[in-house]
């Protein structure tokens, strides 16, 4: 085997944590546990199997330690949100290096009731603690929002744009039982909600919840001769960039670098075009990433997302059905949103999602990190090449 | 404005903030490719060449994008909304910061609109907010 990509590595198992939500029960270290021994039992392996690791939040040593592993390999890669993305790619590199043949991947988050869990705070000293945190800009609503009110302006795009996100999305959440938010969305209702921080309503920011995601990833070769075989999910392609730590200095307001290099680079890998994707997640902790991501991903022209979703081609039935799990908007965001972003793709590419997308063969994958900070793309089929 | 954290200048920013504390707005400039940029480093953010000099710049700026907060964390008073916005100085480089002196309503901050800084303490620091230049020349 000589590539991490054209799909000689596969994710042969993928788990969630038994629910997401809110469990108060759970310490963050044990959401990383639940979902990484229920992502080996899909895979038919056990934790011995496992020689590489890899996550984000805890260190990796925490994790192995505590399920009882011993790795070659680690990577505590931590991009925020799309941490996972990265280390995915990461270790397809690993496996196809030899520096590891099966790679366990956790993420767990406390997210919501904060069990486990260190207190979120940046020291006054750090870049942040310096010229973004004096002026109020510490939680990610008020933070990661800043920038949406340029895009939105340059394009003659409105508020309503923002709604239109979170309804398509709750059209995909209306019919998954686990998903927080359910209840059927308008423009209306969206614009009316609870006002955060304008040009966002409570609706348009990402529901906060507790939970966890894993996934087993080996060389596509060994998958064959494994139970999750059956069902293993191949990476064709992928890319990942990072920009700025600051939300003052991204290149462009209106436009985000890192998902234009990330994408870029996913795609040529991949040797799949934009027509060759029939699913898209793309990390949605606010409704505007999906605008930012439809557009400098390149599946619409600039200043055309707003109609691209409000016309439904990313609701059920669309021509590119986009969070089928009703996204980070109304599904679950624990706080690093990309491991349930990968997980769906996944569920969509076996067919087993709670709202199937018919004849899925082909999903990208986006996601970003530290706001507006870093970003990793993948590309996944259910059909070894 | 309603409160908050107060940052701690480390020796690479310290100029920076001396320079607030006497009321001057000072950017870093590089002599080797002549751009200027931020946040202060002691060399340039764009050729990496440590031949960089601070110079005050003129305050005045633009108004690129921001945010009304309504849920401030404490220490900022939680029932006074803030505006967290983006300027970008006539200098280049852009900067978080608030805008002050205005309801902070959508209908008084139109994008683009011209801003010049101000200084208000914070602590023993003293940060770099803005104001509306409409309302600095009423």
């Amino acid at each position: 085997m000589t590539s991490m990509h054209g799909g000689q590595v596969a994710i042969v198992g993928a788990s969630e944590t038994d629910e997401v939500g809110v469990l108060p029960d759970r310490a963050m270290l044990q959401l990383h546990a639940e979902a990484g021994l229920n992502a080996l039992a899909d895979a038919g392996l056990t934790a011995a199997d496992v020689d590489g690791v890899a996550t984000a939040g805890p260190l990796p040593l925490e994790v192995s330690h505590h399920l009882g592993i011993q790795p070659r390999w680690l990577d505590g890669t931590m991009v925020g949100g799309c941490s996972f993305m990265l280390h995915v790619r990461h270790a397809a590199a690993a496996i196809a290096a030899g520096a590891a043949d099966v790679v366990l991947i956790t993420h767990g988050e406390s997210g919501r009731s904060r069990v486990g869990v260190a207190p979120y705070a940046r020291g006054p000293a750090s870049a942040q603690g310096q010229f973004e945190a004096p002026f109020g800009a510490v939680a990610p609503y008020s933070t990661f929002t800043v920038p949406a009110l340029r895009f939105l302006h340059d394009r003659g795009m409105s508020r309503d744009d923002l709604a239109e996100v979170v309804v398509a999305q709750r059209e995909w959440a209306a019919g998954n039982p686990r998903a927080f938010r359910r209840k059927p969305a308008t423009v209306e209702s969206v614009l009316a909600d609870r006002p955060i921080a304008y040009p966002f309503t409570r609706e348009m920011c990402c529901v906060v919840t507790d939970g966890g995601g894993a996934l087993v990833l080996t060389s596509a070769e060994r998958a064959a001769d494994l139970p999750g075989g059956q069902h293993a999910v191949y990476l064709l392609g992928s890319g990942e960039a990072c920009e700025a730590p600051l939300m003052s200095q991204m290149d462009e307001v209106g436009s985000f670098g890192a998902f234009r290099r990330a994408s870029a680079e996913a795609f040529a890998t991949s040797g799949v075009s934009h027509a060759g994707i029939d699913h898209l997640m793309g990390y949605d902790a606010f409704a505007h990433l999906p605008l930012y991501m439809l557009e400098d991903l390149g599946f619409v022209g600039r200043g055309e997302s707003g109609a691209f979703i409000r016309e439904g081609h990313t609701r059920p039935g669309g021509s590119l059905p986009m969070n089928t799990n009703g996204g980070g908007l109304s599904y679950t965001h624990t706080g690093m949103y990309g491991m349930f972003a990968i997980q769906e793709a996944v569920r969509q590419l076996r067919g087993q999602a709670a709202v199937q997308v018919p004849d899925v063969t082909t999903s990208f994958v986006q996601g970003v990190g530290m706001f507006f900070g870093a970003a990793g793309s993948l590309v996944l089929t259910n059909r070894r090449p | 404005m309603a409160g908050g954290t107060e940052p701690s200048p480390t020796p690479e920013t310290e100029e920076f903030w001396a320079g607030t504390r006497q009321g001057e707005l000072r950017i870093q400039h590089c002599n080797n490719c002549g751009k200027n940029y931020f946040y202060p480093r002691p060399f340039c953010r764009y050729c990496q060449s440590r031949n960089v000099e601070w110079r005050v710049v003129s305050g005045l700026g633009t108004l690129i994008s921001y945010v009304i907060n309504y849920r401030p964390v404490p220490p900022a008073a939680p029932d006074e909304p803030q505006v967290i916005a983006l300027v970008e100085l006539d200098e280049g480089p852009r900067m978080l910061t608030n805008i002050v002196g205005v309801a902070p309503e959508p209908e008084n901050l139109p994008l683009d609109a011209r801003v010049r800084v101000d200084f208000e303490p914070r602590g023993e620091q003293v940060l770099p907010v803005f104001r509306l230049e409409s309302q600095v020349s009423a």
